[in-house]
């Protein structure tokens, strides 16, 4: 069974994100720890890019500061394997496509599952072109995360037959980022993807609060936080784990009993 | 040479979000169904000819010929088309197929400020509601162009992140256009970004050298030797060279921004100093660093100062058919005094790194050798800064 889907064994998953080496790689190890202390139940580690095209400001702005501080893609490869010596839960790496590709996919997969990482992300490759990045990914057990959109429609189907590990749905139109409120309709959505796989389902995209997370969490299999824990970090700084630690639990309390 | 999924060679595809897939699918179906369409393609010619201009003329430069002493040079003058740059070809064809489309509403990514321009006066004549992200270090380079969309009514957006450029600005663009497709169309500028807009924008920009075929067939009763246009995105370059792909005795040629040279970090010569990546939607060249990281790129040149290069050139390049100068931030501004000089025409410093390479090459080209520089676009909106660089304190 895939490892990222062992993060929805026991009741609805809590995916947090961090972007690493924001604003330091010691920082992030700390913030990680602490955020699976606190319940998370899938830890996904964001390796900076320069022009993060799917992302919104609070994200856009992490990576900066991660990359202003000189982190690299192979200090994330070692800070990982590091990490995995004491944390057992899940762990994947989201960046873009160039990160991987320039690197070399089989080099970079050959790393990332040697430093204990079980799925990636990568929010520009699409369906039609994650051939190449999928076989690679599944020579080193790396699960390619699919993502489906509420303007995917027709689509849905194609992708969640092929989906591997979670899928990821995002909540709404436009880029990462913290909302008020989520007005589409996910149900149509999720239940054309239950109609295709088995697999779980996990929402993402401007969830903040413990409120959005229940009702993210009711619908489907898991949700998944990023701008809401960058946020935290972006005014903690490397006084982040309490904090972030906080907020992790008062999310995964909201849905514990779901 | 484009397959299904959009490739040319290896290089282009569809790397973007899930969110935009279905949009950029639309936008296939339509140019499919509407390319061949005889009332489209009436109205676009139409266009073409009552407002933009077209044919643009193909201008015999005798003195620079003269002067420079060897191969005969003629100008492509794509700076007299209406709003002054080979952008109102893609914009007008773009434009018609988006309200075909039921879009009410175009957004643009501008460098220099013409593909702006273009796109806010096509909204402006088609009744379109207008929106363009520009780099605020570019939107400082070129006021009068940020004044010019705002008089034909459009929004202009600063877009303060990374370098403030053209980069920037494309990347505002796409995610402005994840938050409302429904009634947006996203007026790419250039032959880049994901299928197909590569293909799109050059079948809109190919007029270029369909009449440069037809002119010089005219003038001197055979093809040209050389053609030479200037390379950002590379869409007049891709317009110039499209119909000319298949007769392989001429040669062409695409002048990138070398910035202060190709040996130097400040450069935006990305088939000369960058490697094969994948960014802004397709596979290509780009200029990044060993982990992949984009670069920040340099070029006096607003609108060549991009990091990558359309998948078409990439594939150019690699299969031999095209070659690819740098040309230098001080040869550039030498081209654009030369032809404002000898000939009378002041050109947009992104078509000067054309004319530099041209000034280069012709000298040891024989008299009865031809070459067509195409003359991407005026210069008035570049005098300003050039007055600056020659250390003037010139401001608009």
């Amino acid at each position: 069974m895939s490892e990222l889907a062992k993060a929805f064994d026991h009741g609805k998953a809590f995916i947090a994100f961090v972007t690493c080496g924001d604003p330091d790689l010691e920082t992030t190890g700390k913030v990680v720890r602490s955020m699976v202390e606190n319940g998370a139940d899938l830890i996904e580690l964001g390796i900076p890019f320069s022009d993060p095209t799917a992302e919104g400001p609070v994200i856009m702005d992490a990576d900066k500061r991660a990359l202003d501080g000189g982190v690299t893609t192979d200090d994330i490869f070692r800070f990982t394997k590091e990490l995995r010596k004491d944390i057992h839960v899940p762990m994947l790496y989201m960046t873009y496509a160039n990160v991987v590709f320039h690197y070399g996919a089989e080099e970079f997969c050959r790393k990332a599952a040697d430093a204990g990482v079980s799925g990636l992300i990568l929010p520009d490759v699409p369906f039609e072109e994650k051939a190449d990045f999928d076989s690679v990914c599944s020579k080193y057990g790396i699960d390619l995360v699919s993502m489906v959109a509420p303007t995917s429609e027709d689509r849905i189907a194609d992708i969640a037959k092929e989906a591997k590990g979670f899928i990821y749905v995002v909540s709404s139109l436009g880029v990462t980022g913290t909302r008020t409120s989520i007005t589409t309709d996910l149900r149509p959505m999720i239940s054309l993807i239950r109609k295709n796989t088995d697999i779980p389902c996990a929402v993402g995209f401007g969830i903040s609060t413990p409120e959005q997370c229940r009702n993210m969490a009711e619908l489907s299999d898991g949700a998944i936080v990023g701008s809401g824990i960058v946020k935290i970090i972006a005014k903690h700084g490397k006084d982040s784990a309490g904090p972030v630690g906080e907020f992790v639990k008062s999310m995964k309390d909201a849905i514990r009993d779901l | 040479m484009t397959n299904p999924n959009g490739r040319f060679g290896e290089y282009g595809g569809q790397y973007m979000p899930e969110t935009l897939m279905n949009a950029v699918i639309e936008l296939e179906e339509a140019y499919n169904r509407f390319k061949d369409d005889p009332e489209f393609n009436r109205e676009l010619e139409e266009l073409f000819r009552e407002y933009a201009n077209r044919p643009s003329r193909l201008y015999y430069a005798k003195k620079m010929t003269e002067d420079l002493g060897g191969a005969k040079i003629y100008l492509k003058r794509e700076d007299l088309n209406h709003t002054g740059a080979h952008k109102i070809n893609n914009v007008l064809g773009q434009a018609l197929l988006a309200k075909k489309m039921g879009k009410t509403r175009l957004i643009a990514e501008t460098g220099a400020g013409q593909h702006g321009v273009a796109t806010a006066t096509a909204a402006a004549l088609l009744g379109m509601e207008c929106l363009v992200y520009m780099g605020t270090e570019d939107m400082e380079r070129q006021k009068l162009n940020v004044y010019r969309m705002r008089l034909l009514g459009a929004e202009v957006r600063g877009v303060p992140t990374g370098t403030g450029t053209l980069k920037d600005a494309v990347s505002q663009c796409m995610r402005e256009w994840t938050t409302r497709i429904a009634d947006t169309h996203y007026c790419l500028g250039s032959v880049m970004g994901p299928h197909p807009f590569p293909t799109i924008v050059r079948d809109f920009q190919a007029v270029i050298g369909r009449e440069i075929r037809q002119q010089i067939m005219e003038k001197e009763g055979r093809l040209p030797d050389m053609l030479i246009a200037c390379v950002g995105g590379g869409s007049n370059a891709i317009g110039t060279f499209y119909d000319f792909i298949k007769d392989k005795e001429v040669e062409l040629v695409g002048a990138e921004a070398a910035g202060k040279g190709i040996d130097t970090p400040l450069t935006a010569a990305t088939m000369n100093t960058g490697s094969v990546g994948i960014f802004h939607g397709m596979k290509s060249y780009f200029c990044q660093d060993k982990y992949g990281q984009i670069a920040p790129v340099y070029s006096i040149s607003a609108g060549l100062d991009y990091p990558g290069i359309g998948p078409e050139h990439a594939w150019l390049s690699d299969i031999g058919r095209a070659k690819y100068v740098a040309i230098t931030d001080d040869e550039a501004v030498n081209a654009f005094e030369y032809l404002s000089r000898c000939e009378g025409i002041i050109p947009a410093i992104e078509s000067a790194h054309a004319l530099a390479y041209a000034m280069k090459v012709a000298p040891t080209m024989s008299k009865d050798k031809i070459i067509v520089v195409t003359v991407s676009g005026r210069g008035d909106k570049d005098v300003a800064a050039i007055a600056r660089y020659r250390g003037e304190d010139l401001h608009e």
